[in-house]
């Protein structure tokens, strides 16, 4: 494996004399081989990210991550991008900010700037109410040790001056909650990073390669069927997102998750006005603008079930006015793109990520909404369990088993827009 | 001088209206019919703009959508409208722009100095640095942020008005080009309901553009006539300015037609535009084409134009952007610019990829002597800002390098075409997929989609003739389909047009490496040029998606018109695979950017969700009482006196319902009406207690659960009939209830005989409580018996109060004597008036939603949604009772049994009393057994609802903690930020343990 040259400034001015015509790939796109120690199915943040750890914590540097389409493209390159850990419950709380504190590190770790913006993260509040609610998730979040505040409305005024506080609003805001340390960050970076890293590390990343189906016998796997050939391994570990369901029939068992698309837009860039991330369950939109000046928004789930990667119009409308009941300054701006992808909903609104029926296929899914925020710890505790054939403490909580023994860890109480 | 460039005759502008505008704070004028874009050329201002990255000069490149430099600011104050296309921008009296993205001024602006660094900026260079020192990357990206975006957000609301509109039609046909228009007539003369739309302010399309022939007369002569013929068709609509952004499932179009734009000010009064959504029957696209540019070595200075464009600006607006002009194409439609412009006195030289050209109008122009270099490139331009000249030479016979030596061509106007590219946008957001034409070098639609027809450029026939002919055809098959008699249509004759062969070269060749002399852009608005493509690709970026993200191209707000074609062949040539086998990159809506606010229209306020109000609101408001948002519901929050805070309300409030009569307004209730033979099945599977041998006339309280077992709803439910129910939800739970009700029923039990009604509009619930409510009702009522024998506690009865029609309840949410009096909503506030009148004597008290919270927490009564959060089950609730062992089933009854669900160290519900009574614990507090001197500490549990209680005398709280029956007595802690509070766990009752009460 050729090293990789360091990213920086001077390696930047250093290829400015040769035009640039020297940088070496981020990663390789090798043939796959027939046999890999670990397979990951699902080329996504959360799927490179446990190729990396694999490598990089477990030593496993034989791996494939297979990726049906290109690396990213599913939600990790359509979300929009909103990172925090104020969750409620300890078992998610902790994996939540797992992740952050990678985060404050990954540029760093992967030297690929991923662009994590700290630029802290409003949740409204618009009655009594959801300031109860609020105030219940800020107390428990700073007895686990995890930043978190309660903002009266004087406090949220002076935060964001832009946001619509009349009492006369619909939903009046009544105060927030505020995470000085959730923010943004660049999506497809973090694919790339991690893809670049793993590479580095000896991982064959394989795009273009769709699993069709499961090579299991006595209860085992033992590989996978692909468009491009059989490939063999003996442990397996899937992580498709919206596919998730799809990929475990193949397996021949079910999962308690439900595909549905959820829409997302930017507007046409403009100069700074927006310095941190708004998030309100009431007016059911949220909303921070990225780097390049686009206010990045969504809202909630269209209600059917689909795997196409579109979504009903009503919604994205909805949207749009929920940001200018919110902030009546956007009016004018303009609508550049909306799109959607394909989520993976669990019951309880929490991810699952451990063992399956199968010995050695191990699934990481049910993010739903909000995974991207979690992909550097869901790749490290994934790695972790696929490596020791046991869970991280971390997501020991978060197995299968949840759901035969009741044991759920039930988020939805925790943000009506859940991101 | 004012408009230098305008020519003393011809084009579509009104000359008798002169209209003044402002640019960059300097006055000019044009002509009605002017955009922003011909207006400014008029008057030879190219340069308008800077570029987003490296803050280059930048000119009008197109005349419509397509345009990626001349975005402009327009207007000031509340009416400022970032990044308007000057191109799409109507001219009118008193237009305020300004460029953006440069300070101090366009001319001088600081950002240029990007230019000279820009060496180090190739694509993607911010992935590659500033990570050093790790928490400098907040400061780098406030530089970053400042230097991006384009123009400046509003800073006010927006004065503007817009709205929405929802129409059926038979045809729906997009775009109003020759191809358009044909349609339109073929399906409108059938007497089909027809919208045709186009977003520009005038109706032809390249008609307008372009001098043409249609049966010997100038084809604006046909134009004209067909549109008069629409406009008496009586089922046809016509909506200019007008955008089809979005194409959606089942043939749903978005459009936004801009009503107000053009008016300027305040728009004349009228809405600033108006969002359409339309369900056609069949839809016509007939989006026609958009030119590409060529990329050569800085092909990105002002005053270098798509040729179209250049025509375009001839033809249409009278204005000749330059006084020597270079067209550089690879195909024929670029001699349409340079014929125009020698009509229009302006010198020309031809530069022609071509070896051998052909083509009508190339042969119209060597008829008439103009210079055309064949087989040759342009090398490289010259110029500080506006194009001065440019650099030609041969090239190779494969067009991959030049030979010989290069000539200057003094110049200050080039226009290049580098092929057509089918607006392909709308069809392909319906679904339809693409395909690769060689010939054409552009990507067609690869299959017909039903409900939908294709005519003119948009499928890649660009001949005059075939727009027509296509045109006639799909609107009279669409006009059929839609089950309409289309006759067949004569097709006007047009003057033969044949497309010749085109050369395409996507990166013209000159005598320097790619990238090592000047800029090759591909991209103009995010400044990707065809090096950073390469470099892409080197780097591994090699699918379409990643070379779009990683160098940005076609990511702009002009989201890549006049780019993704080129990008996508450079791509192609570099990995060395097939056009059709890179793929293309996803088309999203919309089309052209929209506005947020029409979007948003008027859903805004007031009208953002629908506002339900109970009978009794007018009254409330006149009272003074505040009003509290339960989901869509206002409801009345506490009523004070005159100077009273709301401690003081809430308590007189909480003890007249204890002492004398407390009233309330519980008009919000979910309340369900359910019939039929198979209803109390139903009930039994929704409650997990059972209905079986409920007798008509009595009421019952029931417990709702999901399917993991744990508390979603409760309410009480009566026997009015038969078969006959009436239920009761909590106020914000009542579409759930109903929704999960139905979802069972049709998707589980489609065979019970039962229906479900949401009555919760028709009934008005008034809710008398306290030791005189009985004595109260006895004055109002004649037909109801209200002692205890014949009207128990849980128990209905049918009569009148007050002379009104009602359904009494003896039902009690605050363990007082208390009846619900249902009566029809228009006589709600009736009753209440009767009540409050009879009840004077007793110091009758109105309640709000406060003082009942109080109430019937003394009483340990839950709230479901405040001491449940959907991870409560029955047990938790101390509510065992309420659980049927003997049912069969019930919806939950199989979590009950998991073993989570089973352990007796769960949450339950108990009751918190605070050491100091007059300290009530903020709610949400998260409750310890050990305090450690910091985080973390081990949570037990949390606070769900905290009051003053003035009948207790002191503080009450409910809080579900781990393990907590056991924990009865113990001493805990309420851990806050700034405090901790101890406090005793107790029963979750704390007033009439022995519940007398309700009996009065
Ligand atoms: C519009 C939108 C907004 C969102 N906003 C946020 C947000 O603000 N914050 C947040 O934290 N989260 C957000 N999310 C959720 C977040 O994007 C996801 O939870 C997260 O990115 C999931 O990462 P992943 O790697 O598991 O999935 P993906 O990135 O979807 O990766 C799964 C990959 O598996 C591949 N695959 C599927 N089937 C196969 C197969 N058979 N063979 C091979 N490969 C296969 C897919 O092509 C895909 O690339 C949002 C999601 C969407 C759609």
């Amino acid at each position: 494996m050729p090293a990789k040259t360091r990213y920086s400034i001077f390696s930047l001015v250093r290829n400015a004399f040769s035009y640039h015509e020297n940088w070496e790939e981020a990663w390789r796109s090798p043939e796959p081989r027939p046999e890999y120690d670990v397979i990951i199915v699902g080329g996504g943040g959360h799927g490179l990210a446990t190729a990396y750890y694999l490598a990089k914590e477990h030593g496993i540097t034989n791996v494939a991550v297979l990726e049906k389409g290109w690396i990213g493209g599913g939600n990790t390159g359509r979300n929009t991008t909103v990172v925090r850990s104020n969750y409620l419950w300890d078992e998610s709380a902790h994996l939540y900010e797992h992740a952050l504190k990678l985060w404050e590190g990954l540029s760093q770790e992967l030297n690929f700037n991923v662009m994590f913006s700290q630029r802290g993260l409003l949740n409204l509040a618009h009655s009594p109410h959801e300031m109860r609610g609020l105030a219940r998730r800020v107390y428990a979040l700073n007895l686990n040790g995890i930043d978190s505040e309660l903002l009266n409305l004087e406090q949220v005024r002076a935060m964001c001056p832009i946001l619509n506080f009349s009492p006369k609003a619909r939903y009046p805001i009544y105060g927030a909650s505020l995470q000085r340390r959730g923010g943004v960050a660049r999506h497809d970076a973090v694919a790339w990073g991690y893809a670049r890293g793993a590479d580095a590390r000896g991982v064959d990343i394989i795009q273009n390669c769709e699993v069709t189906g499961f090579q299991i016998s006595n209860g085992k796997v033992h590989g996978v069927e692909t468009t491009r050939g059989t490939i063999r391994a003996n442990k397996v570990g899937v992580v498709a997102a919206g596919h998730s369901s799809v990929l475990a029939d193949l397996a021949g068992f079910r999962l308690p998750i439900q595909s549905h698309p959820l829409q997302a837009a930017v507007s046409e860039p403009v100069k700074p006005i927006l310095d941190t991330v708004v998030m309100s369950g009431a007016v059911h939109v949220y909303v921070s603008q990225s780097d390049k000046g686009e206010l990045v928004l969504g809202a909630g789930i269209d209600s059917y079930n689909s795997y196409s990667q579109r979504g009903s119009p009503k919604v994205v409308e909805d949207m749009f006015g929920a940001l200018v009941e919110l902030f009546p300054i956007f009016s004018r701006l303009k609508v550049l793109r909306t799109w959607g992808g394909i989520v993976d909903v669990c019951p309880d609104a929490s991810p699952i990520i451990g063992r399956t029926p199968v010995e050695g296929l191990y699934f990481n899914c049910g993010w739903g909404t909000g995974g991207f925020k979690a992909t550097p710890s869901s790749g490290w505790v994934f790695a972790h369990t696929i490596a020791n054939d046991r869970p991280h403490p971390l997501n020991e909580a978060f197995g299968l088993e949840r759901f035969s023994s009741g044991h759920l860890i039930d988020e939805h109480g925790a943000a009506a827009v859940a991101h | 001088m004012t408009q230098k460039n305008r020519l003393p005759e011809g084009g579509r502008i009104d000359r008798t209206r002169p209209l003044g505008f402002l640019f960059n704070g300097r006055r000019y004028t044009g002509f009605a019919g002017d955009t922003l874009a011909s207006a400014l050329l008029a008057n030879d201002v190219h340069f308008v703009g800077r570029s987003f990255k490296y803050h280059r000069k930048r000119g009008i490149l197109g005349s419509g959508a397509e345009e990626p430099n001349a975005l402009v600011q327009l207007e000031l104050g509340g009416r400022t409208e970032p990044n308007a296309r000057a191109t799409q921008v109507d001219l009118y009296e008193g237009l305020i722009a300004s460029s953006q993205n440069c300070w101090p001024t366009l001319e001088a602006d600081l950002g240029a100095a990007n230019s000279l660094l820009s060496r180090i900026y190739p694509a993607g260079f911010y992935y590659k640095t500033f990570m050093w020192p790790p928490s400098f990357w907040m400061t780098y990206e406030r530089f970053i942020r400042r230097a991006a975006g384009l123009g400046r957000p509003p800073r006010e609301p927006d004065p503007d008005r817009y709205e929405k509109a929802w129409r059926h039609c038979d045809v729906l046909v997009v775009g109003a080009g020759p191809a358009g228009i044909a349609a339109a007539l073929a399906a409108g003369r059938s007497g089909a309901r027809v919208i045709l739309v186009d977003e520009q302010a005038e109706l032809g399309g390249s008609l307008l553009s372009r001098k043409g022939a249609i049966d010997g007369a100038p084809a604006t002569h046909w134009l004209d006539t067909a549109l008069g013929e629409l406009r008496s068709l009586p089922e046809v609509m016509v909506l200019p300015r007008t955008t089809a952004y979005g194409y959606y499932d089942h043939n749903m179009i978005g459009l936004i037609e801009r009503i107000g734009d053009h008016r300027g000010g305040s728009n004349g009064g009228v809405p600033r535009q108006r969002l359409w959504h339309v369900r056609a029957k069949q839809v016509v696209l007939a989006t026609g084409a958009i030119e590409r540019p060529l990329v050569f070595s800085d092909n990105d200075r002002p005053g270098i134009l798509l040729a179209s464009a250049i025509e375009t600006y001839v033809n249409r607006y009278a204005v000749a952007a330059g006084r020597r002009g270079v067209i550089v194409t690879g195909n024929d439609t670029g001699y349409g610019a340079a014929l125009a412009l020698a009509g229009a006195g302006t010198a020309v030289t031809v530069v022609d990829l071509r070896t051998e050209p052909t083509g009508p109008q190339h042969e119209t122009a060597r008829a008439r002597g103009m210079e055309i270099l064949a087989g040759h490139t342009v090398a490289r331009t010259f110029g500080n800002g506006r194009v001065t000249g440019v650099e030609v030479m041969p090239m190779t016979a494969d067009g991959e390098g030049v030979v010989g030596s290069g000539r200057r061509i003094e110049c200050d106007l080039v226009g290049m075409s580098g092929g057509w590219s089918p607006t392909v946008h709308l069809y392909s957001q319906s679904g339809g997929k693409l395909r690769y034409d060689e010939a054409l070098a552009a990507f067609v639609p690869g299959n017909f989609r039903s409900g939908q027809h294709l005519a003119g450029a948009v499928r890649g026939s660009f001949g005059l003739g075939a727009a027509l002919s296509e045109g006639f055809a799909a609107g009279a098959a669409a006009a059929e389909a839609a089950g309409f008699r289309a006759a067949a249509a004569p097709v006007p004759a047009v003057e033969g047009y044949e497309p010749a062969p085109q050369r395409m070269l996507w990166v013209l060749p000159s005598s320097k490496p790619l990238g090592h002399g000047g800029k090759n852009f591909v991209d103009f608005q995010n400044d990707v040029t065809a090096a950073d493509l390469k470099l892409a690709v080197r780097e591994g970026y090699r699918s379409v998606e990643h070379v779009k993200r990683y160098t940005t191209t076609g990511m702009g707000t002009d989201q890549g018109k006049t780019s993704n074609i080129n990008a996508l062949a450079i791509l192609s040539e570099t990995v060395g695979a097939a056009i059709p086998a890179v793929g293309t990159t996803t088309f999203r809506p919309p089309y052209t950017p929209v506005t947020v606010g029409a979007f948003a229209s008027r859903d805004l306020g007031d009208l953002l969700d629908p506002i339900r109000r109970t009978p009794t609101h007018g009254w409330a408001e006149k009272v003074g009482a505040p009003f509290e948002n339960v989901g869509q519901w206002k409801r009345t929050w506490y009523f004070p006196k005159a100077g009273e805070t709301m401690h003081a309300a809430v308590n007189r409030e909480v003890k007249a319902a204890r002492t004398s009569i407390g009233i309330v307004d519980a008009s919000t209730l979910g309340k369900i009406d359910i019939q039929g033979p198979d209803a109390v099945k139903l009930l039994n599977w929704v409650y997990t207690n059972a209905w079986d041998n409920l007798a008509i006339g009595r009421s019952r309280y029931g417990l709702m659960l999901d399917e993991n077992g744990m508390v979603f709803d409760d309410g009480v439910t009566t026997r009015i009939g038969e078969n006959h129910y009436h239920m009761t939800t909590t106020t914000s739970g009542a579409p759930r209830v109903l929704a999960w009700m139905e979802e069972w029923l049709q998707c589980e039990w489609p065979h019970y005989r039962v229906f479900l009604t949401s009555v919760t509009e028709q009934w008005a619930t008034i809710g008398v409580a306290g030791p005189n409510a009985r004595k109260l009702i006895s004055e109002l009522t004649q037909d109801i018996a209200l002692e205890d024998e014949s009207f128990p506690f849980m128990s209905m009865k049918e009569g009148h109060v007050a002379g009104i029609p009602a359904r009494v309840f003896r039902i009690s949410f605050t363990g007082e004597l208390s009846y619900e009096i249902n009566v029809p909503t228009s006589y709600g506030l009736a009753l209440w008036q009767a009540l409050m009148t009879a009840g004077e004597k007793y110091e009758i008290t109105p309640y709000g939603t406060e003082a009942m919270h109080v109430l019937r927490a003394e009483k340990g009564y839950i709230i479901v949604g405040q001491d449940t959060d959907g991870t409560v089950t029955p047990g938790d609730l101390g509510m065992d009772w309420i659980v049927s062992k003997k049912k069969p089933d019930f919806l939950g009854k199989r979590s009950l049994a998991r073993a989570d669900t089973r352990r007796d160290d769960r949450k339950h519900l108990v009751g918190l009393l605070t050491q100091n009574p007059s300290e009530a614990i903020p709610e949400g507090a998260q409750i310890v057994g050990e305090l450690k001197p910091r985080p973390p500490m081990k949570m037990l549990g949390h606070v769900t609802s905290s009051y003053y209680s003035p009948n207790v005398g002191r503080s009450i709280a409910l809080a579900l903690i781990e393990g907590g029956r056991a924990r009865i007595g113990q001493e805990l802690h309420a851990a806050l930020p700034d405090r901790n509070i101890r406090v005793t766990v107790t029963e979750p009752r704390f007033f009439d343990l022995e519940g007398t009460r309700v009996n009065g």
